[in-house]
């Protein structure tokens, strides 16, 4: 049995992910939705496992506004739903939750946001707290793995209560996290879904689902806010530890609970300093708070990304000089904490320590310095593609044809594993000069086109991967083909949201919960715009720089070309070489060769390393993935491969 | 409940290069330590780099509470690496005179050194850093022991398998069995145990 249906009472180890599945369960769950994004995909990936058992409907979405609509559309109906999304995926599903929030809620409907502080496997540190501000909902912050949970389960009721959407904020080191959980009891009750809908305008309830009259409707919302912020006055999830007058006080929320507790130990600090932990962020609870503030005037703020708590806080203590004085304010917006980036124990310990002047426990000088010189020789590892990835493959026909054009185009990147291509020395060379939102490149690129009034006469690619061609890009392409776009256009399609994990898109026959579902075909969709389309794999040099060099000479508007070759991680490759490939000892040249190390120095595949000893490329077998594609960029054609035997 | 560890918490780093099984060790470790009644707090660091990147787990193991996800700078009491070079990069953050160090010898080189940007420092040179700032260390061919087995990606239950032994924590080869049972199917048992016998008689 799934460890996420454990029975009542029972402990277990769960991921931060897993925790807000399980509460979600608990709450009685019955659709969830979702688009994936590091790192949030482990909740749905975790309903998902269930569904059967549970009874839910839980689906991979075309992207974060629509698994808001399938969500929100469960609630209409009176059934308890969830959407899933990592920070960006909140702008995406802003507008519809504009409305919705608006409209107001039937059933309860929890908006799940996993952000990335320090944007761990993010091109962005971007912060959704604010939303909860601007589209007027309840905000809760779990802080531990229980209380992702239980906040969790309590965000349903909440929503259920006030009939409008909560969102419940969790950051990486929250979802990708693990600690003890203790289960609660599994509903067995099944909603059925009755959709009502021919009561009056004005009532919620009963009639249309609709933002207007907008007078009366956002009334109302402001009024379910009001509500949220007197149940958070009472809520458990909200908490003090520490002493009864606090020399100073640290207000914290999420992960940086955690942060904040470990620093005040560490530090030896208990006596000194409280902590109060709030789970519920928006709107601030105040007689709480102005209860808090009153206990001293020295008061910390530890929170990630922006200072939202900070500024609510601090906009709050200005309401009320008289009943909680003058206070001095350490957070963000004066530096104690750095501005970008995420926390850590240590920076709570270092801003906490200098500002009650204690000193804390470190290393001996001498070790200290030893370990700076072991620093010194540590290779850094930078990120690159994987062996055998496809991308690279690709990114080398690209930049090949690029080349043979000879007018200096580029491509402008999108968001994906691929997006290393601009980001990192992951290949030696640089084709992708602009890299933004999903979908934004092929915007992007349809611009650049259209600039040739002003004398812009370089070639324009734009490249996506499979999964974000359904996400964002088909309203580009459409733009581009209408507007008569000369661009190129490369979908590099892994047959997979490959980069969070391989989640099944629109272009493949099996759902999020494994059933058979038709599949919607991209090179149909683009024939069907009246671009000319062309498929080639990647892993073939010669046809698909051929093709390419084609597409860059024709001037014929949109041009699409669909680089086919699965992700060298999928379940279906993983661990299957296909071919064993060796560099010829005798064929060779190494340092002698006029190619100035091409293998090693500019294709920069992990597997393919030097010899410092011989001079020469070698292969290491522990690390290849066996694609062979190396054996086509060798001009002395030293690199091998022979189909590698059936293990 | 008496007290199981030499201190509360303890402080595991597990680190690795993508695709190394760095998660999988840290969840099997994490399994038979809360089986035992712990609280045991990981914190991991994955995601863009699915292969080829560093990964690292951090792993505290408390009787009383979970802890934060993120161990301060230079407490960690144990290091696992499945990577030389890792197991520096992590000791020059994490390390004290105190610390444990179990490290997979074998190299994953990291893509400057491969272009030639980088060096990379001699097994000579890694022995000798841990031997003087470490308490205890051991450096274990984990790859080439999991390759006799049958796969190198088993090396990370090789480690375990040193880990087990090194008797820094609660745990033994039947907890072992019992976590492994739970997580991998049935044809693949045999080769974990072997694994973690192997890793075991390393140490």
């Amino acid at each position: 049995m799934s460890k996420l249906l454990s029975s009542a009472n029972k402990e277990v180890l769960f991921m931060g992910n897993e925790a807000i599945a399980r509460g979600a369960l608990e709450a009685g769950v019955n659709v969830a939705a979702a688009y994936p994004g590091t790192p949030s995909s482990e909740v749905i990936e975790n309903l998902a496992s269930v569904a059967k058992e549970r009874n839910l409907y839980v689906e991979w979405s075309t992207n974060e506004k629509v698994a808001a609509e399938v969500a929100a559309a469960a609630s209409f109906a009176g059934l308890r739903s969830m959407c899933v999304m990592k920070q960006n995926g909140v702008n995406v599903a802003s507008d519809f939750l504009l409305h919705l929030t608006a409209s107001g809620t039937r059933g309860g409907i929890v908006l799940v946001i996993c952000e990335d502080p320090g944007a761990l496997s993010s091109v962005n540190e971007g912060e959704s707290r604010y939303f909860a501000r601007m589209l007027e909902m309840p905000l809760l912050e779990p802080a531990d793995f229980q209380e992702a949970k239980d906040l969790t389960k309590w965000a349903f009721e909440l929503s259920e209560k006030i009939h409008n959407i909560v969102m419940l904020r969790s950051v990486t080191r929250m979802s990708h996290a693990s600690g003890n959980v203790i289960c609660g009891k599994l509903p067995n009750k099944i909603r059925q879904a009755r959709f009502v809908y021919d009561g009056p305008l004005t009532d919620p309830l009963k009639g249309p689902v609709i933002s207007t009259p907008v007078g009366v409707k956002h009334k109302l919302q402001q009024e379910k806010l009001k509500t949220a912020r007197e149940l958070f006055e009472k809520s458990l999830f909200n908490k003090y530890i520490g002493p009864k007058k606090p020399r100073l006080l640290i207000i914290t929320s999420s992960a940086c609970y955690l942060y904040a507790k470990e620093a005040v130990s560490m530090l030896g600090l208990q006596n000194r300093v409280g902590i109060l932990k709030l789970g519920c962020t928006w709107p601030l609870p105040e007689k709480l708070l102005k209860k808090y503030l009153r206990l001293t005037n020295k008061i910390m703020i530890v929170e990630e990304v922006l200072p939202f708590m900070e500024e609510n806080i601090k906009v709050l203590a200005a309401s009320y000089p008289k009943e909680i004085g003058v206070k001095t304010f350490y957070g963000k917006i004066d530096g104690t904490f750095p501005s970008v980036g995420e926390l850590n124990p240590d920076v709570v310990a270092e801003a906490l320590a200098k500002i009650m002047k204690v000193k804390y426990k470190k290393l001996p000088v001498s070790y200290a310095q030893e370990l700076r010189k072991v620093a010194e020789v540590i290779p850094s590892r930078d990120q690159t593609f994987c062996p055998g990835c496809p991308h690279r493959a690709s990114f080398w026909n690209i930049n090949a044809a690029l080349k043979l054009d000879g007018r200096d185009g580029f491509v402008c990147g999108d968001i994906g594993c691929y997006a290393m291509a601009s980001l990192t020395p992951a290949i030696g060379f640089y084709t992708v000069r602009t890299l933004h939102s999903m979908g934004s490149g092929t915007g992007l690129a349809s611009g650049f086109a259209k600039l040739d009034m002003f004398g812009f006469d370089k070639p324009v690619l734009s490249v996506c991967g499979d999964s974000t061609f359904y996400h964002a890009v088909i309203p580009a392409l459409i733009n581009a083909r209408h507007h008569q776009a000369d661009i190129t256009f490369v979908v590099l399609d892994n047959a997979g949201t490959a980069m969070t994990g391989f989640q099944p898109h629109p272009g493949l026959t099996v759902s999020a919960t494994g059933e058979n579902v038709p599949a919607v075909d991209i090179g149909k969709i683009c024939a069907a715009l009246g671009a000319k389309v062309a498929v080639s794999d990647p892993f073939d040099l010669e046809a698909t720089t051929k093709k390419l060099g084609a597409f860059l000479e024709e001037k014929v508007n949109l041009k699409i070309l669909i680089l086919r070759q699965i992700c060298a991680l999928s379940p279906e490759k993983k661990g299957k070489k296909q071919y064993d490939v060796k560099v010829s000892d005798e064929l060779c040249l190494g340092d002698e060769c006029g190619c100035n190390r091409l293998c090693t120095r500019i294709f920069r595949c992990p597997a393919l390393t030097w010899d410092k000893a011989k001079r020469k490329a070698v292969v290491d077998e522990v690390i290849c993935a066996g694609c062979g594609f190396c054996s086509s960029i060798c001009p002395q054609n030293a690199i091998v491969k022979a189909k590698a035997r059936v293990l | 409940m008496k007290n199981l560890l030499a201190k509360d918490p303890i402080n595991i780093i597990i680190t690795g290069v993508g695709g190394q099984g760095n998660v999988l060790a840290s969840r099997v470790l994490a399994g038979m330590l809360v089986a035992k009644g712990f609280y045991v707090t990981i914190g991991e660091t994955f995601g863009m780099s699915q292969r080829g990147g560093s990964v690292m787990s951090h792993l505290r193991v408390s009787q009383k509470s979970v802890w934060s996800p993120q161990i301060p700078l230079g407490q960690a009491d144990i290091i696992v690496a499945l990577e030389p070079s890792e197991a520096l990069r992590v000791m020059s953050r994490w390390g004290n005179p105190e610390v444990a160090v179990l490290s997979n010898s074998r190299v994953v080189y990291p893509i400057g050194v491969i272009t030639g940007d980088y060096g990379y420092p001699d097994e000579e040179r890694i022995k000798d850093i841990f031997e003087k700032l470490a308490a205890k260390s051991w450096m274990i061919d984990a790859t080439s022991i999991a390759m006799e087995i049958g796969n190198p990606v088993l090396s990370n239950i090789v480690m375990i398998g040193a880990l087990a032994k090194a008797a820094l924590l609660p745990i033994d080869r039947r907890a072992f069995e019992k976590e492994i049972n739970k997580r991998v199917a049935a044809d693949k048992r045999g080769a974990n145990l072997a694994a973690f016998d192997a890793g075991a008689k390393m140490v």
